[in-house]
């Protein structure tokens, strides 16, 4: 049912952690739905560059993670923000459709931390 | 690559033996028992034969026995041939939280039809409370549907009280005994039940037959219309070979029962020792005691049962998940919520269901990949509380 690129990443996740002092840091689902993905980001200069997550759920929600993360490095913080799940799923080859709730989260997730992020940068009035 | 078979709850292999029986029946003996020349006479043979064995092994007559496509034509047939029969007496039926989708779903089709429905209450175990149960009956209640055994935490129900509370009050009883045929001794007369069901392919036996047992004198309404098989009563070929499959299945797994059943629960014990002992912050879902020889299912604290389930799979170790994701939906097992696990919990339960053919040496290596996988996961995990160390023992 998953793609060989899924199994790939769901195995050998990237990123997999947290970030000490982060700029931003997302937390999206629930323990109910039986996936959480938490995104951590630190931002140089408006550019992402580091990103980590850790995640409970599902073999697609752990691989999209993995690919999520990995696409927002070395973007701006408004590139990411344009990290569709569409993009993520295509990286992967594709999601089975009952699956496609778990790529939502990633890009939710990645926005949230974006969010914090802005919040965060607007707080310290620079 | 190990190459692991931990899931006999979902199917089994063929046995040998049971194959080699079925073997004439798909093409020198292929004839149709409807059929009136001596090609149909010998499949009529066959079928006869199979019927009185099973009848036999379980305490029935073999005009009680009618075959059909498996257990879940089976349970769909019991609860629906029930109720329309008894349609004129009352319209209300209760049948257990925990039942197979084949009867929970098929009793919410019969609430569209005008059908009242009680799903009876579980205890933290999956048992029954009887008396929920009792105090559910109503005058005109026609049926009680209670499984034998639960198929994901194996869970083994007082059917016997069952039984008594509705028999003694005239309401159809009927047991699903699909996860228990094979595992534990069945006689319809002890307890004594009115219908019973059960399916070829989960004792060593072929996919696509089972059984519905009907006792004499109990009215049922048919659901498959057709000709004359099955004494008019399940139109259809008669699935000659499979019919004669699951008989020998039934019979092998009904003569090696005791030893057979006490080999699987050493190497399942030994399986559960290890895991409560060895892996922290797991639970083991249903009774302690009172369950099918063959089953251990686990909630894996802060672990999502589907990434689970795919990390043994690439370890060569094929289990069960009742989680959301695996089964396409995103509700957790409704046994497992119905028993009062927390959500998280149900989505973290994993089904391992052991067979004759598994060893120690077996349940040995799924432990210790078992203890890789989970301390993965729980690094992976936003839930794994950080004052608590990831460790296995």
């Amino acid at each position: 049912m998953y793609t060989e690129k899924v199994m790939e990443a769901f195995q050998n996740p990237k990123n997999v952690g947290e970030i000490e002092n982060y700029d931003g840091m997302g937390m999206i689902g629930s323990e109910a739905c039986g996936d959480i993905m938490q995104v951590f980001i630190k931002v140089d200069n408006g550019v992402i560059t580091d990103a980590k997550f850790k995640t409970f759920g599902c073999a697609a929600a752990i691989a999209t993670s993995s690919t999520a993360t990995e696409m927002i490095r070395g973007m701006t913080v408004d590139e990411a923000l344009e990290v569709t799940n569409k993009k993520v799923i295509d990286v992967l080859g594709g999601l089975p459709p009952q699956k496609i709730h778990c790529s939502v989260l990633a890009e939710q997730a990645i926005k949230a931390a974006i969010e914090d992020y802005k919040k965060r940068h607007a707080a310290q009035g620079c | 690559m190990k190459n692991i078979y931990f899931d006999h709850a979902a199917t089994t292999p063929v046995d040998a033996r049971v194959l080699e029986k079925m073997m004439p029946y798909f093409s020198d003996n292929f004839g149709n028992p409807n059929s009136q020349h001596a090609f149909g006479r010998r499949s009529v043979c066959a079928v006869d034969e199979a019927r009185d064995t099973v009848a036999s092994l379980i305490g029935a007559k073999p005009s009680e026995i009618y075959f059909t496509s498996g257990g879940t034509e089976s349970d769909n047939w019991a609860i629906r041939g029930a109720a329309h029969a008894n349609a004129q007496k009352g319209k209300h039926l209760i049948v257990s939280a925990v039942e197979h989708p084949a009867m929970i779903t098929t009793a919410k089709e019969l609430e569209k039809e005008g059908f009242e429905v009680t799903f009876a209450a579980v205890d933290e175990f999956g048992r029954v409370d009887i008396a929920k149960l009792e105090g559910a009956i109503r005058p005109d209640t026609t049926f009680i549907g209670v499984m034998t055994a639960n198929n994901e935490v194996g869970t083994i129900q007082p059917i016997a009280e069952i039984s008594a509370l509705a028999r003694e009050r005239g309401i159809v009883f009927f047991t699903d005994a699909v996860q228990a045929a094979g595992a534990i001794p069945l006689n319809v007369n002890d307890p004594a039940v009115d219908m019973l069901s059960f399916s070829g392919h989960k004792f060593y036996g072929p996919k696509g037959v089972g059984v519905l047992y009907v006792r004499s004198g109990k009215r049922i309404g048919k659901i498959i219309t057709g000709g004359h098989q099955e004494r008019s009563m399940r139109g259809g070929t008669t699935n000659v070979p499979g019919i004669v499959g699951l008989a020998e299945a039934l019979r092998l797994a009904t003569a090696d029962l005791s030893q057979n059943a006490a080999y699987v629960a050493s190497v399942r014990d030994h399986f559960i020792a290890r895991v409560l002992n060895e892996i922290p912050y797991v639970k083991l879902n249903g009774h302690p005691k009172d369950r099918l020889p063959n089953n251990a299912n686990f909630s894996f604290r802060y672990v999502e049962g589907e990434s689970l389930l795919f990390s043994l799979d690439l370890a060569g170790i094929a289990v069960s998940s009742g989680s959301a994701c695996s089964s396409g939906s995103l509700e957790p097992s409704h046994v497992l919520l119905a028993m009062g696990l927390p959500e998280g919990l149900a989505h973290g339960s994993i089904r391992f269901s052991f067979g004759k053919e598994n060893t120690i040496q077996e349940a040995d290596y799924a432990v210790d990949k078992l203890k890789e996988i989970i301390v993965k996961l729980r690094a992976l995990s936003p839930l794994f509380p950080k004052d608590l160390k990831n460790e296995v023992y």
